[in-house]
């Protein structure tokens, strides 16, 4: 790329005591002047005084000139003198025209870099800075969904069910083979020890409980942080950079209203379904294992029944339920967060996934406790 | 830079027609724009002035016909031969599309970092002169997203500026921008176009801005597809035999007085 028809070259014309002499031939343009910039920049370091005969220079653009200010600055710092003979009128006129008196303060400038107490500091002060955000955005999103639910008719139903199409519909097939592998997977591990104490029917028990109580809320959950949290931020962040979020609420249109409430609706419509098929494909993994083993599909039904309780499976989609809310609210949160630039939108999307995640697991830590207390 | 003579043609139309699926947006253009004049691409919406500016910076490829700069079409050139092509201009987009996730100085010094082998406090002081050169030396540090319409502006004709082009193509120069910003990018074009003996390439439909920097213009229609005026703009206005010509002139010029 850096490639010239005519070279350049920089030469030694004269060493003297006081004054070298050095001449400069050929194009001084930005594929060139790369060329010779370090060893020009050393001579000159290395001299008292320095006379530069340019009156070779062909030709020379913004980075030619910037090297002549760089060694004319160089020589100033250290005292010397620095004269250029025979540059050209023209080249002489973008020399001055580019007028490089301010630069050098720009040149030794370096970025300071925040201590550990002020990196610490503002970390803590972004966290209380989110925790307040996010509990302002739960009291909006409540009062807007109270207001829904008293006027039904002030949600916009065809965007609800669109997004219930793509967040829930669409997400069935990759629901059902995590869940069905997921049964499978667990009632073939369980399936070994438990063959020693001749106990295998008792997967049955483990796979239903697991699933019915945990793991189908957990991964349904999951996986919409992933696939819908992610998409509700990227596509309220893109809102936010293309100032169609502002345009809203300049229409008196508020965005957690008319944008948020109707995510919300779907997913939480949305979550518990997902969970029932997650339940079901993850028995059904588990019900290939049993038949492997020899146990006739009614009997692993039957341990099934004797095993959960209707408890257990409304326990597990009131989960879902709860987890669904804070998925699309933590999506949309984050997507009305966004800032400006092309990153912002990506870093909303992260943020959704990790924060949808990180709710997820909390609360149903919480959850489990408050059965345990209940005996669900 | 210097020396060229006056009529020599840096970029050249010939037989240039544009399509979009099928459609003619632009038919059989033939004009050429010679070193060192400020050229005018002008006409109303939906006229293909930004389409004809796709195709010279070598983004489209004609239906018909070439672009040349340099003598060297664009649209035919692949690999080596393209990147030589390209290294001869820079463009300023309408937006400024200066890269978010870089700052000012960073978006000046990615040209140099990647198409020179020049030094790193060399690059970072080449940058600082165009930065400075375009009136934002001291916001180099500044992300885009901190800089208002006109910084960005001006921070994208420094980008384009890198790698010291004798051509710049500016989409949209004013656009967005409120008068006096306006009027200030057209003086540092005029600087520019002065001092550098830069090519400049310049879309746009603000009128002041035309009788400010345009040595010479084309007019584009819609409905004729192609030319219908082209010349000085001060000429255009006062002597041009096509009753569209002299109204798009005068009706701008005249709320312009009034404005």
């Amino acid at each position: 790329m850096t490639a010239s028809a005519s070279p350049i070259n920089l030469r030694i014309q004269e060493s003297g005591d006081r004054v070298l002499t050095l001449a400069i031939e050929g194009r001084l343009d930005s594929a060139n002047t790369g060329k010779i910039w370090r060893k020009a920049t050393k001579m000159v370091a290395g001299a008292a005084n320095v006379m530069l005969d340019a009156s070779k220079i062909d030709y020379c653009d913004g980075s030619g000139i910037a090297l002549l200010v760089q060694l004319r600055n160089q020589r100033h710092k250290a005292g010397g003198v620095f004269e250029i003979r025979g540059l050209r009128p023209e080249f002489q006129q973008l020399l001055e025209d580019w007028d490089p008196g301010d630069l050098t303060r720009f040149t030794d400038q370096t970025s300071r870099r925040a201590g550990f107490a002020e990196e610490v500091g503002k970390g803590v002060v972004e966290v209380w800075q989110d925790a307040r955000t996010l509990v302002i955005f739960v009291g909006e999103l409540s009062g807007a969904l109270v207001h829904a639910a008293f006027h039904p008719r002030s949600v916009r139903w065809r965007d609800a069910m669109r997004v219930a199409e793509v967040a829930g519909v669409n997400a069935l097939p990759i629901v059902a083979l995590v869940s069905f592998l997921m049964g499978l997977i667990m009632a073939f591990q369980a399936a070994i020890p438990l063959r020693q104490f001749g106990a295998e029917i008792f997967v049955a028990n483990l796979i239903a409980l697991s699933m019915l109580r945990e793991l189908g809320p957990l991964m349904t959950a999951i996986i919409l942080a992933g696939r819908s949290g992610s998409a509700f931020a990227a596509e309220l962040g893109t809102m936010k950079v293309r100032e169609e979020i502002d345009a809203l609420k300049t229409m008196g249109l508020d965005p957690v209203r008319f944008l948020v409430v109707t995510r919300v609706v779907a997913a939480v419509f949305m979550t518990p379904l997902l969970t029932v098929f997650a339940n079901l494909l993850g028995l059904m993994g588990g019900s290939v294992v049993m038949l492997s083993l020899g146990f006739p599909l009614i009997t692993y039904f039957h341990q099934i029944q004797y095993a959960v309780t209707y408890g257990s499976l409304l326990g597990g989609l009131l989960k879902a339920f709860v987890f669904g809310i804070l998925v699309a609210a933590i999506g949309c949160l984050r997507g009305l967060q966004t800032e400006t630039g092309a990153t912002a939108v990506g870093e909303s999307t992260t943020s959704a996934v990790v924060s949808g995640i990180i709710l997820i697991a909390i609360t149903d830590g919480i959850f489990s406790v408050v059965y345990y207390y209940l005996g669900v | 830079m210097a020396g060229e003579s006056k009529r020599e043609a840096i970029v050249q139309v010939m037989d240039f027609t544009a399509a979009y699926n099928g459609q003619v947006v632009l038919e059989r253009l033939n004009f050429e724009i010679y070193a060192g004049e400020v050229f005018t691409i002008l006409g109303g919406s939906g006229c293909g002035k930004s389409t004809l500016l796709k195709h010279m910076i070598g983004l489209y490829k004609p239906a018909a016909g070439r672009i040349t700069i340099d003598g060297e079409d664009i649209a035919a050139a692949e690999g080596a031969a393209r990147m030589h092509i390209l290294r001869k201009f820079g463009v300023m987009y309408q937006s400024g599309a200066l890269f978010g996730s870089m700052t000012l100085l960073e978006n000046v010094s990615l040209p140099l970092e990647e198409f020179t082998d020049l030094p790193p406090e060399a690059i970072r002081l080449i940058a600082h002169m165009k930065l400075q050169r375009v009136g934002l030396g001291g916001v180099a540090d500044r992300m885009p997203s901190e800089l208002s319409g006109g910084m960005q502006k001006r921070g994208a004709i420094a980008r384009a500026m890198a790698l010291d082009p004798r051509l710049l193509f500016l989409d949209e120069l004013s656009a967005g921008l409120d008068p006096v910003t306006s009027a200030e990018l057209d003086q540092l074009v005029l600087s520019l176009a002065r001092s550098l003996k830069i090519t400049f390439v310049v879309v746009t439909h603000e009128l002041p801005s035309i009788f400010t920097i345009a040595d010479r213009v084309i007019m584009l229609d819609k409905n004729k597809k192609g030319i219908i005026a082209m010349g000085n703009p001060q000429d255009l206005r006062d002597h041009s035999d096509d009753p569209a010509v002299r109204r798009f002139f005068s009706r701008q010029a005249s709320s312009e007085n009034g404005g």
